[in-house]
């Protein structure tokens, strides 16, 4: 029977029944990094050097070296990334269930929302109503909050600084607290981190990484295509590298959507 | 009369580019001592410290009493000259491509008499004059016979200009302009006469005051520069390394933390990052198409400019990891300065004590204020100086060094 599934899942991909929608951004040194006061530890942005290029140094043959930070470029938050979460079981991305890689999604959408407001905060009232719409979030999945910020091509604009600091949306202390009621698996965002740009004003601060890691859910961000995405049905591949202890990893993101969708 | 420096023609683009050549270059130990001194801008000979006597050229004893402790001494450059000639013949290759070269025999107020080149505002003689050393495109120590009153356009002189890396109607490439540094670099440029500046610049989220304004300066180019990134300096090497006559590296971290006061290696490689492998990505980008240019007609490219830091001489422990990252800095530029040399690109090193900037804000005063540092910067270019040691705490930590380094060590540990 079992088999039977998979068949017919691989039967759907080459049918075009189902559909393989990249929810991740190209990993280049110019995509912009979280950023925090100087005086701090710092994101490392993603740098690549070329060890050889069919050339003397290494005559039939071209790859490169490349840095950055467990948290550059669409990547994947664990558990353990945040104090609340620190002392969890299998909270890093080496040690998360491999099962927990492949979970449903849904998509809020806050895309009109978010173009008129970019300090946007996602309400458990919105979520509510969401959910009037098109049913409960299912036990397990991730909340994927869709805003089309991925679609600000502009380093300058997608980081979205002014004096006060960053401006962009993500959702409110009272709606994660509900997400994690619903026992989501996580809640990924398009914008550079799960929480909104002002977080550190919300009580608690930066409340998504705080009650999202602090229960043991994880953390999506800089995902973009969401828009491709259908608001109930589709299946998310997101596995991060194992890396031992590690507290999170660029990732390639995958969604399954039916093929009628969007 | 000197002419004014034009504007340069657009170069001809079917005609060869001519190739470097250098003047005569091998020095004595001994005679290297003026090149030292000229390096730094300075004009000095061997004085006796037994019986006072001022010699050249350069000798391992005095000639005079035979005495061997000799010290290396500031001259006034006061002198006359005695006697001129014009050279309108010669083997070597590089005076052979710059005929008539005007030489001249100046008798210094301090005794010695020397063979100086001549400046074309020098009346004939018997005259007064002033002798100041310079470095020419080998990079040694020669004495250059100047007015001794300023004359209008004085710095345009055909044979001084050989030995100078004058701005005026220069493309400058300088790689940040964010800094405060960097942006009173490029204003300080602009009133040089650079005919195109271009400013570096990266992560554009970040905006600093002052530099948007930089933009309002007509010779001013903003491009993306990041001095991490391989890929953009390469690109950038290849479309702009063949238009760049002046380059000058003011891209700098600066974290003020020795090794026990804050763990990890992150700061301490970024400052690697941008300080030591900034410079390395920059000079194998930019450095051969810049040397392929060195002869390259009125405005060949002629300099390269670090601004590194006083505590590239010896580690300021506060900013310890910073003080080691600008030693490896210096040490790179010197393989750079090398490596330049068959092209005649100067390598000018700046070694500012503590700039007036918010990471030395700890620091009680003096600190050099970044309007004064890049002041400093261009009249080392005018005066083609090799090292330069900026402000009053810059100059004192140098003689410090030169007198003895463990003592400096020391004295930067005691804090």
């Amino acid at each position: 029977m079992s088999s039977a599934i998979l068949n017919s899942l691989v039967g759907a991909l080459a049918g075009g029944d189902v559909r393989v929608v990249d929810l991740t951004q190209t990993l280049t040194p110019e995509f912009p990094q979280l950023t925090l006061p100087p005086e701090m530890g710092q994101c490392q942005p993603f740098r690549i050097e070329e060890v050889s290029s069919y050339d003397d140094r290494g005559p039939s043959w071209y790859w490169n070296n490349f840095t950055c930070n467990e948290h550059t470029g669409t990547h994947f938050d664990a558990p353990i990334h945040w104090v609340s979460g620190r002392n969890l079981p299998n909270n890093s991305v080496d040690t998360i269930p491999a099962e927990h890689m492949l979970a449903p999604a849904v998509v809020i959408d806050c895309s009109k929302e978010s173009k008129q407001d970019a300090d946007f905060l996602l309400t458990r009232e919105f979520i509510e109503h969401w959910e009037s719409e098109h049913g409960d979030i299912p036990t397990g999945a991730w909340v994927l909050m869709r805003t089309d910020w991925s679609t600000r091509r502009d380093p300058k604009e997608y980081q979205n600084y002014d004096e006060e600091g960053q401006h962009s949306p993500g959702p409110d202390a009272e709606a994660v607290r509900y997400m994690v009621e619903k026992d989501v698996i996580g809640f990924g965002t398009e914008a550079i981190g799960t929480d909104a740009g002002q977080a550190q004003h919300l009580n608690p601060p930066y409340p998504c990484h705080y009650y999202m890691h602090g229960s043991g859910r994880y953390g999506l961000q800089c995902l973009m295509n969401l828009d491709k995405l259908p608001p109930t049905g589709s299946v998310i591949l997101a596995a991060p590298l194992k890396i031992r202890k590690g507290s999170g990893s660029p990732l390639r993101v995958l969604a399954l959507v039916p093929g009628d969708a969007a | 009369m000197t002419n004014p420096l034009q504007p340069p023609k657009r170069k001809n683009p079917i005609l060869r580019t001519r190739q470097p050549i250098l003047p005569p270059w091998t020095r004595s130990r001994v005679g290297l001592g003026m090149t030292s001194a000229a390096a730094r801008g300075r004009f000095e000979l061997q004085q006796c410290d037994g019986c006072g006597a001022v010699q050249y050229p350069p000798r391992e004893m005095c000639s005079d009493c035979l005495g061997t402790e000799l010290t290396w001494t500031e001259m006034s450059g006061r002198g006359q000259l005695i006697s001129e000639t014009l050279l309108h013949h010669a083997h070597d290759l590089y005076f052979r491509e710059r005929m008539p070269w005007r030489l001249g025999y100046v008798k210094l107020e301090e005794g010695p008499s020397v063979v100086a080149h001549l400046h074309g505002d020098v009346p004939a003689p018997p005259t007064a004059v002033n002798v100041i050393a310079r470095l020419d495109r080998a990079g040694r120590g020669v004495l250059i016979a100047i007015p001794e009153q300023e004359v209008p356009n004085m710095a345009d002189d055909r044979q001084l200009r050989e030995m100078t890396c004058d701005p005026k109607f220069r493309k400058v490439l300088i790689t940040d302009g964010k800094s405060e540094t960097g942006q009173a670099m490029v204003r300080e440029i602009a009133r040089a006469g650079a005919s195109l500046i271009w400013v570096g610049h990266t992560e554009p989220w970040k905006q600093p005051e002052g530099f948007a304004e930089l933009a309002d300066i007509p010779e001013v180019e903003l491009i993306p520069l990041d001095v991490t990134e391989s890929r953009n300096i390469q690109e950038l090497g290849k479309a702009l390394g063949g238009r760049v006559d002046i380059l000058i590296n003011t891209a700098q971290v600066h974290r003020t933390h020795g090794i026990t006061d804050r763990y990890g290696t992150d700061v301490a490689k970024m400052e690697m990052e941008v300080n030591y492998m900034g410079l390395l990505r920059l000079a194998q980008n930019f450095a051969p198409a810049m040397m392929s240019r060195g002869a390259d007609g009125q405005n060949s490219a002629v300099a390269w400019v670090n601004i590194l830091s006083a505590f590239a001489l010896a580690n300021y422990p506060s900013h310890g990891t910073y003080s080691a990252s600008q030693a490896a800095a210096m040490s790179l530029a010197q393989c750079l300065r090398a490596e330049f040399k068959p092209s005649a690109v100067r390598v000018l090193n700046v070694f500012p004590g503590p700039i007036d900037e918010p990471w030395n804000q700890m620091i009680p005063p003096p600190k050099i204020a970044p309007e004064r540092l890049a002041r400093d910067v261009v009249a080392a270019l005018k005066d083609g100086v090799e090292d330069l040691y900026p402000g009053d705490v810059a100059q004192e930590m140098y003689s410090r060094f030169r007198e003895d380094p463990k003592i400096l060590e020391k004295e930067l540990g005691d804090g």
